[in-house]
């Protein structure tokens, strides 16, 4: 048999998702089974065998399995972590409990926090830097010894070690992992200036420390998966997606397995981008709604948003390159309320997957955003085991009565509150990142994004709205489709008049040339290699950064200061001509871009019928019940065009088209729904 | 506005809804806008600002961004009030489209002189719909001291330049008159016109997103809206006072000293809730003081709305919230200083006592929604000297954070940020890059949490080391007298200790909390250990699981939990 397929397998919460696709034909295999949540017992790993199983595919046939995984973020979210071992400079074992003094809302003097290493594991030798790197003390060696056994007779696994300025001198703990390699049991050790080589003692700290408690628990579940695989027939390298939207292979994810901790989130952002650029946009604002989250990413030029400082949750900074995801809103489980005031409300509460909406008839007895849909019609009753007359009740106590409105709406007031929510929480995020929501299209996605979307866009002024084929299994096609990735971020925080030019040239070059040789390690086919290189500069008094491109690895001095100060205007509307510049960081993202591949046979062409022919209607809520046409996705033909109002159902999604829009398909099958102008 | 709105029909919920969303992201707009492109460290990376929407006849708060400073939750109020006021009265140039007041008086609705701000009229067809203004923290504004929290002024000349109302923008242009004698008038005023723009330009872009809501709405349904959202916050803040008992809550606080004179002052509060109000007394406090820690009106009554604050996080920043409440027995006392009184210390320290003898009165009443004291000091402490190494002199400002109060559900947090402030703090490494110091730690205050069923917080405990040069020190912090409160049954947190080692002798400053201009050499070091939060409910009930993991972790000796916890099997 030949190896030719290309698979890519999600692990999500609830489903495990496959996309197999042929390079050479286009033919395209699907499957969805449910994962086991239980990573000790390979569970896991169970649910990518599932899938594959499900797919009847021989193993021995796939050239290539990419693998998108939560198994870090969920370790980290609820702290089931392998047990983790600190040493660090003497004074500051805390640094990791302490944070940066903050609290987890502007209001409310209430919350907890549990730090990523308990105190009795957190051990501190003599030794000390100054912020030039100038050793103030000297490593006590005898000491790190003894606290190294320490912790490993009370049985850690991994450790950490993490010295003040080691970004500016990495020598301590260079000495320092020597030694404790000698004495330390498994081969986990993690060095806080290794994976960030910057300032910030408590940021670097958690980068460090969430990477070690990770890692055995991702070696262990990958090398189980690996193994399980080859065992079937599969002969190449297993991949993973790493969080910076690129992949790494099962061999050395471990290493930097904090990287992973935005894998599957990644995958979506790069299924967007790779359907954007086919479809010739490159611009798109990617709107993901589930059933607990709201998770938003802007796109620019066809291109993954990529950012070193993200949070994976309050007081949680990882400061690797991730791609920048950002959770708006709760989803379609968000709670619709009252309040004492009299106003309606919309979240932050949510009924979360259990016992859920009511509408899941799992014991859920408060209404959601998902119970409005189904109570307006947009999604289908048939779908779900509650009758419209019970929702319509607890609509019409809980919302309809104290605002005076009927049930419908009430309903209609809960999902267009919910909606202006998540557009100003979308309008933040674009703007935030210096961009106007009016120039990208809505790439919507998940159970929920597309059910939402059209809305969204005339809210938020943006004119179209991208609906891609699989909107239930994108971040497996972004398995498939993703690029091979590698970034480099080098500090170099001087005033830009006393920078040695030629050093920025070096390390541009060097950067470049680590890049491409890990990128071309990897023995897969590309089509192209190229570097994104970008300064990132604020004038000197400042300290938020803003990231300027740079057009070549050779810039000049004034380059610099003209392109900062033009990035700066077009940001703030302000010139400041007597303020000189400071160069920050250099970076270098070097993309290895893969074939393009075939995406039109994500429906079936055999299901496509020649007309679009709706296979029923029913009523839906549009400013009152309209009697609307309900298309069945999979036989819609390539090329059609429809007026809204129309519903559009597949498999895991409804698309609701309102009326005053227009919706046609592109030539791989995405929606198009043009959205006019409010 | 509200003449403007003739009897119209009651608005609809929903689009109620949508514009009370859209004001909202129009400040935190503003705010992000400001943070982003401010030069001050204060604004850009502890978001020491503020930006807001007010009435255009009584400057009353119509909207605020989410992320502003809490302790000007109220205070933009009284500010653009008293220009309005002063324009009425002739003593203030009227106001023309693309003109931005520039004002910091602290006895015109502020906080202290460092606070600077801006208000910008907002026209509609001529007339003016409503004013934009925002507060931002300057690092100086000249004085006494670098940073202006000197320790011992006894009069406002001492703590700054003082400016009424006046037109920095001019029909949009900046007035470089005007600037010239600010820039005269401050330290390190180079980089300071990048703060003034982006100040400036916060305004500007919260007056693009506020015209594009109108011109989608019409601005009778947006006035329509604002009176409504008014009403609406109104109700919802007596609903929640509704929950409250009838009767009256006692409560006390104490500064530990004003800085000058050396004896505790006094904040007596009686809270007494009597149908749908909340009445708040001051009566009995101390009288003014000599020393900066006086507050003035708009401050007091900003931490009474910040404190609720806290216990109601879901009402609405908006006017109506505040009408249900009450305020008196302020006048004639520190918590409502005139001219010339120094104030230096009311935005950071005095605000946060009064958070506390709020929530010592209201935790009585609803015992499962507010917390025992936070630690509730700021921990001001400012180091300004010569580096010879780089130089050139600097000023170094460094704030902490120190333990919440324990709550019916949990133990409080520990090193969290003032009760006023939203703000990170900066990392040591930073600290070290720029100033010439040295860390020698930077710990858990070990044994500071106040004992209860549910401890408090633990407090900081940091030690920092002068290198080279010559450098003086500052401090203005508090609750070094008494520990914060504790609540129900649990105990004090434990106190703010500076301890300052001077030419290798070891001593405490006179004033606990406060002091001003130590002379530090090389090898001198300041050690802070900020307060623990107090402790709620009866220490006895603890869960002796719990104590027990406290002592493995080190968070207290097997003694001092026997002391504070009882002996336990």
């Amino acid at each position: 048999m030949t190896q030719h397929l290309i698979a890519g397998a999600d692990v999500g919460g609830t489903f495990t998702d496959l996309v197999i696709l042929d390079p050479a034909t286009g033919d395209v295999r699907l499957a969805k089974v449910p994962t086991t949540l239980s990573p000790e017992t390979g569970g896991q790993a169970g649910g990518v065998l599932a899938a594959l199983d499900q797919s009847a595919t021989p193993l021995e046939t796939l050239a290539l399995l990419v693998h998108g995984t939560t198994t870090t973020t969920n370790a980290v979210l609820e702290r089931k972590l392998a047990r983790t071992g600190l040493i660090t400079t003497m004074g500051f074992r805390d640094i990791l409990e302490l944070g940066r003094r903050t609290r987890p809302n502007a209001y409310g003097m209430t919350g907890t926090f549990t730090p990523i290493i308990p105190r009795d594991l957190r051990l501190e030798v003599p030794e000390r830097m100054d912020a030039q790197g100038r050793i103030l003390t000297p490593l006590d060696e005898d000491a790190l010894r003894k606290n190294v056994t320490k912790l490993a007779e009370m049985g850690c696994e991994s450790l950490v070690i993490h010295f003040l300025h080691a970004y500016a001198n990495p020598a301590h703990e260079l000495r320092a992992a020597e030694i404790a390699a000698e004495i330390w049991p498994t081969k986990y050790i993690t060095c806080g200036h290794a994976l960030l080589s910057e300032s910030r003692e408590y940021e670097r700290g958690v980068t460090a420390a969430v990477n070690a408690s990770v890692q055995p628990l991702l070696e262990r579940y990958i090398q189980s998966l690996a193994t399980a695989l080859r065992d079937r027939g599969y002969q190449n390298d297993l991949l993973v997606m790493n969080g910076n939207g690129g992949m790494v292979p099962a061999a050395s994810v471990g290493a930097e397995a904090v990287k992973t901790v935005m894998s599957g989130p990644a995958s979506g952002v790069m299924a967007a981008v790779a359907t954007g650029r086919r479809a010739g946009i490159p611009n798109l604002i990617t709107y993901d709604m589930g059933g607990t989250s709201t998770d938003v990413a802007l796109i620019r030029g066809a291109r993954a948003p990529v950012s070193n400082e993200i949070a994976v949750e309050y007081a949680m900074p990882i400061h690797v390159p991730m791609v920048d995801v950002r959770t708006v809103g709760a989803g379609g489980g968000s709670i619709a309320r009252v309040d004492a005031g009299g106003m309606l409300r919309v979240g932050p509460h949510s009924a979360g997957s259990s016992p859920g909406p009511i509408c899941y008839g799992l014991g859920g007895t408060e209404p959601t955003i998902s119970d409005a849909n189904l109570l307006l019609g947009r999604l289908p009753a048939s779908r779900f085991g509650t009758h419209q007359t019970k929702l319509s009740a607890i609509f019409e106590t809980k919302i309809g009565k104290p605002l005076g409105l009927t049930p419908e709406a009430a309903a209609e007031a809960v999902i267009r509150i919910a909606n202006t929510h998540m557009a100003g929480a979308i309008r933040m995020v674009s703007l935030s990142l210096g961009a106007d929501p009016r120039d990208y299209a809505l790439f919507a996605f998940g159970g929920a994004g597309p059910l939402h979307a059209t809305a969204l866009a005339a809210e938020l002024g943006i004119p179209r709205v991208l609906v891609p084929a699989r909107p239930g299994m994108t971040n497996a096609l972004g398995c498939v489709v993703a690029d091979l990735r590698h970034d480099s971020v080098r500090t170099v925080n001087r005033p830009l008049d006393t920078v040695d030019m030629d050093h920025v040239h070096a390390i541009l070059a060097e950067q470049i040339s680590t890049g491409t040789a890990r990128i071309n390690a990897a023995g897969i086919t590309l089509t192209k290699t190229n570097a994104e290189l970008s300064a990132d500069m604020q004038f000197i008094g400042q300290t938020h950064l803003l990231r300027v491109p740079l057009p070549s690895a050779t810039p000049t001095r004034e380059d610099l200061q003209a392109r900062f100060e033009a990035a700066y205007h077009a940001r703030f509307r302000v010139n400041l001509p007597t303020i000189r510049a400071n160069l920050v960081n250099l970076n270098t993202s070097v993309i290895g871009q893969r074939p393009e591949m075939d995406l039109s046979r994500l429906i079936d062409p055999a299901g496509r019928l020649a007309t679009p022919t709706p296979q029923s209607t029913r009523k839906v809520w549009f400013n009152g019940w309209v009697e609307t046409p309900v298309f069945w996705r999979d036989h819609l033909p390539l090329a059609f065009s429809l007026y809204g109002p129309a519903i559009i159902e597949q498999m895991d999604t409804t698309t609701v088209i309102h009326p005053g829009c227009t919706v046609t398909s592109d030539s791989d099958g995405n929606l198009i729904i043009e959205v006019p102008h409010v | 506005m509200s003449e403007s709105v003739p009897n119209m029909a009651k608005i609809d919920p929903i689009t109620l809804a949508v514009i009370q969303a859209g004001l909202q992201q129009c400040c935190d707009e503003m705010d992000l806008t400001f943070s982003r492109a401010a030069f001050s460290p204060v604004i850009a990376e502890a978001d020491d600002r503020s930006d807001g929407i007010y009435s255009a006849t009584d400057g009353a708060l119509i909207a605020q961004g989410a992320r502003g400073l809490p302790v000007f939750v109220g205070t933009m109020q009284f500010s653009t009030r008293h220009i309005i006021e002063r324009i009425a009265r002739g003593e203030t140039l009227p106001p023309e489209p693309g003109d931005i007041y520039i004002v910091n008086d602290p006895y015109l609705g502020g906080t202290h002189l460092m606070d600077v701000r801006f208000a910008m009229p907002f026209y509609r067809e001529g007339r003016i719909y409503c004013w934009l203004s925002n507060t931002g923290h300057w690092p100086d504004t000249g004085g006494a001291v670098p940073g202006g929290f000197s320790a011992s002024a006894t009069a406002a000349e001492q703590e700054g330049l003082r400016l009424p109302p006046v037109k920095l923008f001019k029909k949009g242009v900046l007035d470089t008159e005007i600037w010239s004698i600010i820039c005269s008038n401050i330290r390190v005023s180079e980089q300071r016109i990048g703060d003034v723009q982006a100040q400036a330009s916060a305004l500007l872009v919260g007056a693009d997103r506020l015209t594009e809501l109108l011109n989608r709405y019409s601005d009778a349904t947006v006035s329509a809206a604002i009176a409504e959202i008014r009403t609406l916050a109104a109700k919802q803040m007596r609903a929640k006072i509704a929950l409250i008992p009838e009767g009256t809550y006692h409560s006390k606080a104490f500064i530990d000293s004003d800085g000058v004179v050396n004896e505790p002052l006094t904040i007596a509060l009686s809270v007494t809730r009597k149908a749908d109000h909340l009445a708040f007394d001051f009566t009995g406090s101390s009288l003014p003081c000599a020393g900066p820690m006086n507050s003035v009106r708009a401050t007091t009554f900003s931490s009474v709305y910040l404190a609720l604050r806290h216990i109601f996080p879901d009402v609405p920043l908006s006017a109506g919230a505040f009408e249900p409440l009450g305020i008196t027995g302020h006048e004639g006392t520190f918590l409502d200083a005139h001219y010339p009184r120094p104030v230096s210390g009311c935005a950071a320290e005095v605000s946060q006592r009064i958070a506390e003898a709020v929530f010592a009165a209201l935790v009585q009443a609803l015992p499962t929604q507010v917390t025992a004291a936070p630690a509730g000091t700021s921990g001001n402490f400012g180091l300004g000297g010569h580096d010879p190494e780089k130089g050139r002199d600097f000023v170094m400002y460094q704030i902490s954070g120190g333990g919440y109060g324990g709550n019916s559900d949990h133990d409080g947090l520990s090193n969290g940020c003032s009760t006023i402030g939203i703000s990170k703090a900066p990392p040591v490494e930073i600290m070290e890059q720029t100033f010439p110091v040295l860390y020698r730690r930077y710990a858990l205050h070990e044994g500071s949490g106040g004992a209860g069923q549910h401890r408090g917080g633990f407090g900081l405990d940091y030690e920092v080391e002068l290198l080279r040069g010559h450098a003086r020190a500052s401090f203005v912090m508090d609750h070094g007298r008494t520990g914060p409160q504790g609540a129900m049954g649990g105990s004090d947190g434990a106190v703010n200790r500076v301890e300052i080692t001077r030419g290798g002798k070891v001593f405490t400053p006179e004033h606990l909390s406060k002091a001003q201009d130590i002379a530090l050499n090389p090898g001198d070091s300041v050690r802070v250990r900020t307060p623990g939060g107090g402790g709620y409910g009866d220490p006895a009930k603890r869960d002796p699981a719990l104590i027990a993991e406290d002592v493995r972790l080190g968070r207290y000796t097997a003694e001092q939990a026997e002391r504070l916890f009882g002996k336990r099997d």
